[in-house]
């Protein structure tokens, strides 16, 4: 009987690395910028802030103050480790949760309360004006981020495109076609899968067969591995380490944070319909906000007072976020007409001026 | 000045852009070394080096996307789809982002980039390679849809579309890629976008056409010329927005209007043009406005593709069916 010759083509793993376990325990050596007592803080900052925000939009939301929201409850430490391991120059894409990212970036709390209130300038963002807004149509922000990569390579730029995907965001081929290019490119752009298990009812099982979604970057020939997305200074190291990298012209990574979707998918939506309430416990149990805290005690680098104190600045923050919010006017008609073109054409000119007659008559 | 067709003024339209504007980047699956697969990008990499002009995957709606990240971060973009019935993969970026990205970040970001691809029928291509699916694009507020009609228009064109400060869909129509030769200047001047040409003046009606069929048209209006019958034939030339303002001055003129596009009639941009002169202009029509397109059929394999895009003799039908009342 004649059989085929058998030999290994090619061979891949998926490193997996965490720094801390689920009660704030070192698992081994820490990056070296744990010793920055400054830095952890700020980080542990921005995710009570984060979190605080987040209560308060869904709070907003629930007494018809704002509209649709999708809450990041329990994925903070992915979010804000991506933008403590950001530089200001490097152009953030997300989907559509990950205000810490943004808020690290410097993003006004206002911004974003209006752009879920239906106000188009929540997408000013004063000091990351080149970063990009939300992107809904999930996963088509990573051919962008692939174009905005190849832009800084063309100009030889040390800067880096960091693009969010989520896990249902991997089954989208345009995710497939962006990190098949970067890795023919050798482009400069991290892509961080934030995999919280759920895309609105589907579990991380049913989208896929693989794995772990960080070997789908495999595929594209590009170096990737799995962390833990609720332990802030994995995040803060691995994506750190990636943009580095890219930035000195060692090409695209892909990064899947592991975290979990603690809130409903968005405010319209009610999870218990398609999860056990045991699950979700079980998340509670795993959560970033109150791991760091624990760390960052057993070190004394934080206590009772500060965390007081942190909480009345996060009140005082997101209330006079709320109030400017909820007195800011909402546009002229005009508008809609104003930022479609460079120069809306002529024949706008008529819709316009309707536009403008019957807002007159709504009062 | 060299007589040249238009896919070599299409060439030397981008020559020029690239030379005088070093922001400017050609990309799309087979542009580089191959000069793309009409050779409409002939000798640009060989000249600007692969860095400004680039292969990309065989991805319609990476090659989108990307151009939409390039043009965001101060890059021209000028990008090639190979072929306007590969364009499906592409849409979403081109609707939900290309033709959003101003109005959405109110100014902040925009999106200064060309889109260009082969447009229509009659060159006995295989399936996928003839349709004509500008309506698609014309519905999304936001962009400009562009088909010029001979060299010189689609050198001029291409410059004002390269140098618009927003996204230009750009169609080219494959059976006049190389139909004529035309003497075109290669001076760098772009012609007016948002504007119509009108390519033969006349009295009796008003004939609005692009692209290819600027060609099938004037034969017909040539040929009912001889019967006495006065034709003013209009390219469009930008099909968003559209020149209004001409169409209706040559139709208060003439009081009668036929359009003509190789497209499906359903659903189509002529159905636009014809609403829009009927609201504005009815009571200057001496009879009905009408229309003749390609069938609302799918197109079909190449045996049967003359008889699907109109003829001369169907326009001149459709010029008589004008005159009847």
């Amino acid at each position: 009987m004649l059989m085929s010759a058998h030999t290994v083509a090619a061979r891949f793993e998926i490193p997996y690395r965490a720094c801390l376990d689920a009660d704030g325990n070192p698992i081994g050596p820490l990056p070296s910028f744990a010793q920055d007592a400054q830095l952890l803080r700020d980080m542990y900052r921005m995710m009570v802030r984060a979190r605080a925000f987040d209560a308060k939009a869904v709070n907003l939301q629930r007494t018809g103050k704002l509209g649709t929201y999708p809450s990041c409850l329990g994925q903070e430490a992915t979010h804000v480790g991506v933008g403590a391991a950001m530089d200001p120059e490097d152009v953030l894409f997300t989907v559509y949760r990950e205000i810490g990212t943004k808020f690290w970036r410097g993003v006004d709390m206002y911004r974003i309360l209006l752009y879920w209130g239906g106000d188009e300038r929540g997408t000013l963002y004063e000091r990351c004006p080149q970063d990009f807004p939300f992107c809904v149509p999930i996963g088509s922000q990573m051919p962008q981020a692939a174009g905005a990569a190849l832009a800084m390579q063309i100009r030889g730029e040390r800067r880096c495109a960091l693009a969010f995907v989520g896990d249902g965001g991997t089954s989208q081929g345009a995710f497939y076609e962006a990190i098949n290019f970067a890795g023919a490119r050798s482009l400069p752009l991290v892509c961080v899968i934030v995999n919280n298990r759920w895309a609105i009812s589907v579990p991380v099982e049913r989208q896929t067969a693989a794995q772990t979604l960080a070997q789908k970057a495999i595929a594209a020939g590009i170096p990737a591995l799995q962390i833990d997305g609720n332990d802030v200074l994995v995040v803060r190291e691995t994506v750190g380490e990636a943009l580095e990298r890219a930035r000195s012209g060692g090409g695209p990574s892909v990064i899947e944070a592991l975290t979990y979707r603690i809130a409903d998918h968005t405010t319209s939506d009610d999870a218990s319909r398609y999860r056990t309430s045991e699950e979700v416990q079980e998340a509670w149990a795993r959560e970033p906000v109150v791991r760091l805290g624990r760390y960052l005690r057993a070190r004394r680098l934080w206590d009772d007072a500060a965390e007081e104190t942190l909480k009345r600045e996060c009140s005082d923050e997101i209330e006079a976020a709320v109030r400017r919010y909820l007195a800011t006017p909402k546009q002229s008609t005009d508008a809609m007409f104003d930022y479609l073109m460079a120069e809306p054409p002529a024949s706008l000119q008529l819709q316009r001026e309707q536009a403008r007659r019957y807002a007159a008559t709504r009062g | 000045m060299a007589k040249i067709t238009m896919v070599e003024a299409i060439n030397m339209a981008h020559a020029w852009e690239m030379e005088h504007d070093p922001s400017v980047v050609v990309l799309g699956e087979d542009v580089g070394i191959n000069g793309g697969v009409f050779r409409a990008t002939v000798g640009l990499q060989q000249r600007f080096g692969a860095t400004r002009v680039q292969d990309t995957p065989l991805a319609e709606g990476l090659i989108a996307g990307t151009a939409i990240g390039l043009a965001a971060q101060g890059i021209r973009p000028v990008a090639e789809i190979q072929f306007m019935g590969f364009i499906y993969p592409a849409l979403d970026q081109i609707a939900s982002h290309m033709a959003r990205l101003r109005n959405r970040t109110r100014g902040r970001l925009t999106c200064p980039l060309v889109l260009r691809m082969p447009h229509g029928g009659g060159i006995h291509a295989p399936e996928h390679h003839s349709e004509s699916l500008e309506a698609l694009l014309c519905h999304h507020p936001g962009l400009r849809v562009v088909c010029p009609s001979s060299p010189a228009r689609a050198y001029g064109l291409l410059l004002a579309a390269i140098r618009d400060p927003d996204p230009v869909i750009f169609l080219e129509p494959v059976r006049l890629y190389r139909f004529i030769r035309q003497d075109v200047e290669d001076d760098g001047r772009a012609l007016p976008i948002d504007s119509c040409f009108v390519l033969r003046e006349g009295s009796d009606v008003t004939i609005v056409t692009w692209g290819a069929m600027t060609v099938e048209t004037l034969k017909a209006a040539e040929q009912i010329a001889a019967e006495g019958v006065s034709c003013e034939v209009i390219d469009v030339a930008s099909l968003a927005p559209i020149d209004f303002e001409t169409i209706l001055d040559s139709v208060v003129k003439t009081g009668r209007l036929l359009i003509v596009h190789e497209a499906p009639r359903n659903c189509a941009v002529g159905a636009e043009i014809a609403a829009t002169v009927s609201e504005q202009a009815l009571y200057d029509l001496l009879g009905p406005i009408r229309r003749v397109t390609g069938y609302d059929t799918v197109m079909p394999l190449y045996r049967l593709e003359y008889d699907y895009i109109p003829s001369p003799a169907r326009i001149v039908d459709g010029i008589r069916s004008t005159l009847a009342e």
